[in-house]
């Protein structure tokens, strides 16, 4: 039987899914315990249980200082910077990308700014960014809507295009002015893909997340890694990033879930 | 005063497409449109359909004014993609009427109205156990009758259809001309169809036209456009006013 026409069992199945995380986990320990063999004060690859006291303290002792666990703190406001972000750009990709897929004026004039706009490197604007808008919030967010607002726009734009021009001239026999077509049509069938967009930005939206708050910030996920950097904290560090990652893994699901709920005729594919 | 008067019509894409097409077409007339591939009956469709304009003459249903773009002067069924997809059936309907509104959108006791009527329109075209399924649920046949469904709801003054049958199997087929005749023998309406099936388009309508290139440069095949070359008298299977047996010959021709 050919490779490509076999499929692992029921049984097996669930054991190949976690192999992969087995065996980073396994292979870290071994290191991890190479290293500490070796010299017991390495900082570099702390042993998992350290890791595990380690995010303990974390979750559940407060700052000595202002007694707030600043963990949760952290990922509050990261969330809320991701969400206010990653939402404005939404809204912003999916109104301009319905008007450059539907009307023929905008897209002439907008579809080529908005592809060259893409080219910008946002991270490279990032001290344009703290320049106008100061050190605070607004300008961590701005370079989250400007990381993934033009991927936003030209994926809507694309996928309103693609709408079968024979739903659009239905809808005209039908009596629909521009707006009907746009509201009715177009904007139902572009928030599935809106969704699936949202999924695939999410990443570079926590990239330039992280990289705002690395840079200037008070709070934050990504503050708290680059600023226990110097310690060499690597057991705190560590439990960062599988926090980011479990978070970034659960919002992907949910919007996954949101898809499938909220839009049962898009048969599958999401 | 024919109802679709089409006068001396010029379509050219950078070459000819059409030219000189005139025709004449009675209220109620179910116009059946065939010939070979890329001879324009697309093309002539989409002109009356009002999706592209002339490069000369005209066209005008009741002596309107011509169409600039699709209105709800004209319906149109496609061989796909006529209904929308993120719409159940009865929304489908409902859609039909709720469309020429400001934002789309019926309210309160209209809507109720609208989505009884719906609901009526959909138990007449044998839909109405599916009312809340969405189109990738039905079949194809199904499917094509709720676009016609849809578009009949729109109350059109002509309708158009565009090979409305070709990607279904060939009972379905069968079972929508049965479906065809029975839309029409409530209210006559005027048709024209676009079909690759010349039998289909004899056995649905009350004249075959076909289009044809009347001029052939066999060095420039592109040369020349396109015109209505025959129009049948489809009425009576195509052998209208006579029978085995003859019962009279003074019937005066209409």
């Amino acid at each position: 039987m050919r490779l490509i026409n076999r499929t692992p069992g029921r049984l097996i199945r669930p054991l190949m899914v976690v192999l992969p995380f087995a065996l980073i986990l396994i292979a870290y320990a071994i290191a991890s315990d190479m290293r500490l063999s070796v010299n017991p004060a390495d900082r570099l690859l702390p042993a998992p249980s350290t890791i595990l006291a380690t995010a303990e303290r974390l979750l559940t002792e407060g700052d000595r200082r202002t007694g707030r666990i600043l963990f949760w703190h952290d990922t509050a406001i990261s969330l809320q910077r991701l969400a206010i972000g990653v939402g404005l750009a939404s809204l912003t990709g999916l109104i301009f990308g319905l008007l450059i897929g539907l009307l023929p004026y905008v897209r002439t004039m907008l579809s080529g700014f908005v592809a060259v706009l893409s080219m910008v490197p946002p991270l490279a604007i990032l001290p344009i960014l703290f320049i106008i808008f100061g050190l605070g919030e607004v300008s961590k967010i701005m370079l989250i809507f400007i990381g993934i607002t033009p991927f936003l726009i030209r994926d809507l734009a694309q996928r309103t295009v693609e709408i079968p021009h024979e739903q659009i001239v239905k809808a005209q026999t039908l009596g629909a002015s521009s707006l009907v077509i746009g509201l009715r049509v177009a904007l139902p069938q572009v928030l599935p893909r809106l969704l699936q967009s949202i999924r695939l930005s999410l990443g570079p939206a926590w990239l330039f997340l992280i990289a705002a708050e690395a840079i200037a910030s008070d709070l934050g996920l990504g503050y708290r890694i680059f600023l226990v950097r110097r310690y060499l904290a690597m057991d705190v560090i560590l439990t960062y990033v599988i926090w980011i990652t479990l978070l970034a893994f659960l919002i992907d699901l949910a919007l996954r879930n949101l898809s499938r709920r909220a839009f049962p005729w898009s048969e599958g594919g999401l | 005063m024919s109802f679709v008067s089409v006068r001396n019509l010029f379509q050219d894409y950078g070459r000819p497409i059409l030219e000189r097409v005139n025709l004449d077409v009675r209220e109620g007339e179910f116009v059946s449109i065939v010939g070979a591939s890329g001879c324009g009956k697309s093309t002539f469709l989409r002109l009356l359909l009002g999706e592209e304009t002339p490069t000369r003459g005209e066209i005008r249903i009741d002596g309107n004014v011509p169409a600039t773009e699709p209105g709800p002067e004209r319906g149109v069924v496609y061989q796909r993609y006529s209904v929308f997809p993120h719409m159940t059936a009865l929304q489908n309907i409902v859609a039909a009427e709720s469309f020429d509104r400001r934002f789309g959108l019926l309210f309160g006791a209209e809507l109720r109205a609208a989505k009884k009527r719906a609901q009526a329109m959909l138990d007449r075209i044998g839909l109405g156990h599916v009312a809340q399924s969405y189109p990738a649920a039905l079949s194809g046949g199904m499917q094509q009758r709720l676009a016609i469904g849809q578009a009949l709801t729109a109350k059109p003054r002509i309708l158009l259809l565009d090979e409305p049958f070709g990607a279904l199997d060939p009972g379905t087929r069968l079972s929508m001309h049965d479906f065809i005749g029975e839309l029409r023998a409530d209210a006559p309406m005027t048709v024209f169809m676009v079909s690759h099936d010349l039998e289909e388009a004899f056995k649905l309508g009350d004249r075959v036209i076909v289009f044809d290139k009347v001029r052939w440069d066999p060095h420039a095949p592109e040369a020349y456009g396109a015109t209505i070359t025959y129009d049948f008298d489809a009425r009576d299977g195509g052998i209208p006013f006579q029978s085995l047996k003859e019962i009279d010959h003074v019937r005066p021709t209409p």
